[in-house]
């Protein structure tokens, strides 16, 4: 039994196509991924799923239903965290999750000791009749995921999860992510953060211009498309591409950026010396391992953040 | 590079004598956005309002006054001058509420400002210079409006026009000090446009003479910019026979207000802009 | 990749997905947000029409005196004009919560994106904003008749109807109201709403009898929605009871049907499009 199954999914606005021709399946529990940059067609595959865009063509069911057709009974098995929050700043921490539960239909007593169940998983127990507003970037996003788990949810699906949020915020939040899945939560999220992707992702999908480049688990994608180290070097802006000539045959293959030149290679260490016994003196260089960031370079031509 | 370091050096000298102008510039360019919506508006409404109170209420009016009429005029002659002048204080308690939070706290453009080389005080004054603009604008159109139909009997008329915006100022820079002293948003402006604007273009001596309120009340009526303003303007509008000591006491209570109201909107600016 | 496959008819209209029965839930999260409202504002919205009734009641009515209403009966000023301001505060009520209050939360407080996004429809957060505004208006509403009871301005028992037709008024405004809200982007064209509001406004035998105008701009008058309101509200709290009073009622019930068929319209290619 699958939890998504999209087949040939298309959304039009007008005459431009949102998405363009999407399949993929999600499994219960899984915790699937959609990697794209900004424009790719991932928040409008999110929308879809979610039951609140309808599709221009192609199948789609989630949870076994058509969501063109059973908006309500779908959305009321599904938690939403948008990739903006969209908190009810009229109300309190604790009225937030309240009133939520009530849009479900939820009687107010269970939703009560839910609100606060869930208040100390966001653990945000002692924040539970603060105003909204007084919330830190990282307690918001919180309180918006606990909202969305307040009808005890089949499937998560997370918009951008932790986009602008600082570096500790996001690992209190992947860590709250990473209990929900290991409590069999299906997680559905999009991201363009390669970390955040390699983190949480079990399997994930490639995403740009509305079309899938490619899917996999991470390790897979990386192992298929990119080596298993790069080799950075900068020369400076205005002699990049003139090196770039002359490091021809090094490694597995090149990427020239306007900043700097990757080399895709087994051994970076190794590329290095090579660059060096050419006669060539980067300004800098950097061994790192590959990521999924590589794997988009590859897929696209393009960098992932632009 | 550095040439644009020096034009940014040179060009910083300027403000200081004329920072409030791009304050008002800026102003102005926004207020652009709304221009179709502000002159049908400033044409439509004298309009509407000649229409409801000249022939409508006039109707009824006259019929209950004789053709003394009131203040010795036709009604619609009467309440011309309180119109303009009305319109001022409407355009004053729209643009010295919202927009100046506004400024200061939800889309901060007055932090912007002061960020670059312009002073609290210019801040203020473009604000106050922009809204004087405004309200000069729209009591000429309606000033134009109700004279086209022999609503405004003398020529000195045009005067209710400088008086409606000095009236605006009275009005309005006390305002402006209360609006930039507001941290936070709890629905104040409603209250001050349903509790204080509303009755004082009520109960200012507007539509009817303040004779007609009950005695107590008056006194209300005489700590209102709007009653001095709209009985100035009857004066030079309909040649309306006031004492002259009581035409001065109008048009200095009027600058009173507007420099007080200036002087402390300055410094609750300048403590907002610079702690 | 697999073969699209074109959909043969569009999945239109159905209204299990519009409606999840479940309004009051939108209802009991207004409650819960207007507790927490400043009280001061709340009560503010219910002197503006006192001030009104005051300044020209007392004011100008000692200049007019009575005035003849439709039906040619010899009233006084004040309570002419007081069912008048009874009914456009229940406009100005229903125009400001579903007009202005609706704007801002769906174009900056993303409030239905939230509401949505759960089982909710459209329709359960239309009717649950409506209801709200009718709550409010029928509050207010109630307010001001115990105003005009002290100072006598109500004529007949028959004024006892005037709170229901109160809320009849409000639910044709908050209706309409809302469905033109929701085809409006900026602030710019909000201000229109206002421009078309006050000519109604001052037009509409509110405080004074459209028989002072030539016949066709009366016409004009008696196809605005306000003159039906004031004119349901006037006849019954001076006890003037005319079959013509059918005409205003249904006047208002076809804006309620307008309206609403157009906001769950517009809601439903607005956020499930």
């Amino acid at each position: 039994m699958t939890i998504i199954s999209a087949t040939g999914l298309v959304k039009r606005y007008g005459e431009v196509a949102a998405v363009d021709g999407v399949s993929f399946e999600v499994a219960p529990g899984e915790s699937f991924g959609l990697l794209g940059p900004n424009g790719a067609g991932k928040s409008t595959t999110m929308r879809m799923i979610g039951a609140v865009s309808t599709r221009t063509s192609g199948e789609l069911r989630v949870l076994g239903l058509d969501p063109d057709q059973h908006g309500p009974e779908i959305r009321s098995r599904l938690g939403v965290v948008p990739q903006q929050d969209n908190l009810d700043t009229e109300l309190r921490v604790r009225e937030n999750l309240i009133t939520y539960g009530r849009y479900f239909g939820l009687p107010r007593r269970l939703v009560a000791s839910r609100a606060d169940e869930l208040l100390e998983f966001a653990q945000l127990a002692d924040r539970a009749s603060a105003k909204v507003d007084e919330l830190s970037g990282g307690m918001k996003r919180r309180l918006t995921i606990a909202r969305a788990l307040i009808n005890d949810p089949r499937m998560l699906l997370l918009d951008e999860p932790t986009t602008g949020l600082d570096p500790q915020a996001r690992h209190i939040l992947w860590d709250r992510l990473f209990r929900l899945k290991e409590q069999g939560t299906t997680l559905l999220l999009t991201t363009h953060y390669m970390d955040e992707a390699e983190q949480l992702c079990d399997r994930l999908v490639v995403v740009d211009h509305g079309r899938i480049m490619a899917e996999g688990t991470p390790a897979s994608l990386i192992r298929e498309y990119s080596t298993r180290e790069v080799l950075e070097v900068r020369f400076g802006s205005e002699h990049n591409a003139v090196a770039a000539g002359r490091l021809a045959g090094i490694g597995d293959r090149l990427e020239v950026l306007p900043d700097r030149v990757l080399v895709y290679a087994s051994d970076g260490e190794a590329a290095l010396v090579e660059v060096t016994a050419r006669g060539l003196q980067p300004l800098t260089s950097l061994v790192r391992r590959s990521s999924l960031e590589d794997v988009f370079l590859r897929l696209t031509g393009r960098s992932l953040i632009e | 590079m550095s040439s644009v370091t020096d034009e940014a050096m040179r060009a910083g000298q300027a403000p200081r004598r004329f920072g409030a102008l791009y304050v008002a510039e800026h102003h102005v360019r926004i207020w652009r956005s709304y221009l179709g919506v502000n002159v049908v508006s400033a044409i439509g409404t004298p309009l509407l309002y000649l229409l409801a109170f000249g022939i409508g209420l006039g109707v009824l009016v006259g019929a209950g006054t004789g053709p003394g009429g009131v203040d010795g005029v036709d009604y619609f002659v009467f309440v011309a001058p309180a119109l303009i002048a009305t319109a001022a204080v409407t355009i004053a308690s729209d643009e010295f509420t919202y927009p100046v939070m506004m400024g200061f706290k939800w889309n901060p453009i007055y932090l912007g400002m002061h960020a670059a080389p312009i002073s609290p005080r210019q801040v203020a004054g473009g604000i106050v210079l922009f809204v004087s603009l405004r309200a000069f604008a729209t009591c000429l159109v309606y000033f134009l409006v109700v004279a086209a139909f022999g609503a405004i009997p003398l020529a000195t008329g045009v005067l209710t026009v400088p008086i409606a915006t000095l009236t605006a100022l009275a009005f309005g820079a006390p305002l402006l000090a209360y609006s930039a002293a507001q941290r936070e948003d709890k629905g104040q402006f409603a209250v001050v446009q349903r509790v204080l604007v509303l009755p004082l273009t009520l109960f200012s001596g507007t539509l009817f003479p303040l004779e007609q309120l009950p005695v107590v009340l008056q006194p209300l009526g005489w700590l209102s910019p709007l009653w001095h303003g709209s009985e100035l303007g009857r004066v030079v509008a309909y040649g309306a026979d006031r004492p002259a000591w009581l035409v001065l006491v109008h048009l200095l209570t009027l600058v009173v207000f507007a420099l007080v109201g200036w002087l402390i909107a300055v410094r609750i600016v300048t403590r907002r802009l610079e702690s | 990749m697999t073969a699209t496959t074109e959909r043969s008819a569009p999945r239109r209209g159905a209204v299990t997905a519009l409606y999840a029965g479940n309004a009051r839930a939108v209802v009991g999260r207004g409650l819960v947000a207007t507790r927490s409202s400043n009280w001061v504002v709340v009560i503010s919205g219910f002197v503006e029409p006192i001030f009104y009734l005051l300044s020209l009641g007392i004011g100008l009515g000692a200049y007019i005196g009575t005035v003849t209403d439709a039906g040619g009966h010899e009233i006084p000023y004040a309570a002419y004009i007081a069912p008048a301001l009874l009914a456009v505060s229940a406009m100005n009520g229903a125009i400001y919560d579903s007009t202005w209050n609706v704007f801002f939360k769906m174009n900056f407080g993303k409030l239905y994106q939230g509401m949505l996004a759960t089982s909710l429809g459209p329709l359960d957060v239309a009717l649950g904003e409506i209801l709200l505004a009718l709550f409010r208006g029928a509050v207010y509403g109630v307010g001001f008749q115990i105003v005009m009871q002290l100072l006598g301005l109500n004529l007949s028992w028959t004024a006892l109807l005037a709170v229901p037709a109160v809320v009849l008024i409000a639910f044709g405004f908050a209706a309409i109201g809302m469905g033109i809200t929701s085809y409006f982007r900026t602030f710019q064209q909000m201000e229109w709403i206002f421009i078309v509001m006050l000519p109604m406004f001052l037009l509409s035998a509110t405080f004074f009898p459209i028989t002072v105008y030539p016949e066709p701009v009366q016409w004009a008058v008696m196809a605005l929605p306000l003159w039906h309101g004031v004119e349901l509200v006037r006849g019954l709290t001076t006890g003037v009871i005319e079959p013509v009073m059918l005409v205003h009622v249904l006047y208002y019930l076809a804006m309620v049907v307008a309206g609403l068929f157009f906001t769950t319209r517009r809601l439903r290619a607005l956020f499930l499009d």
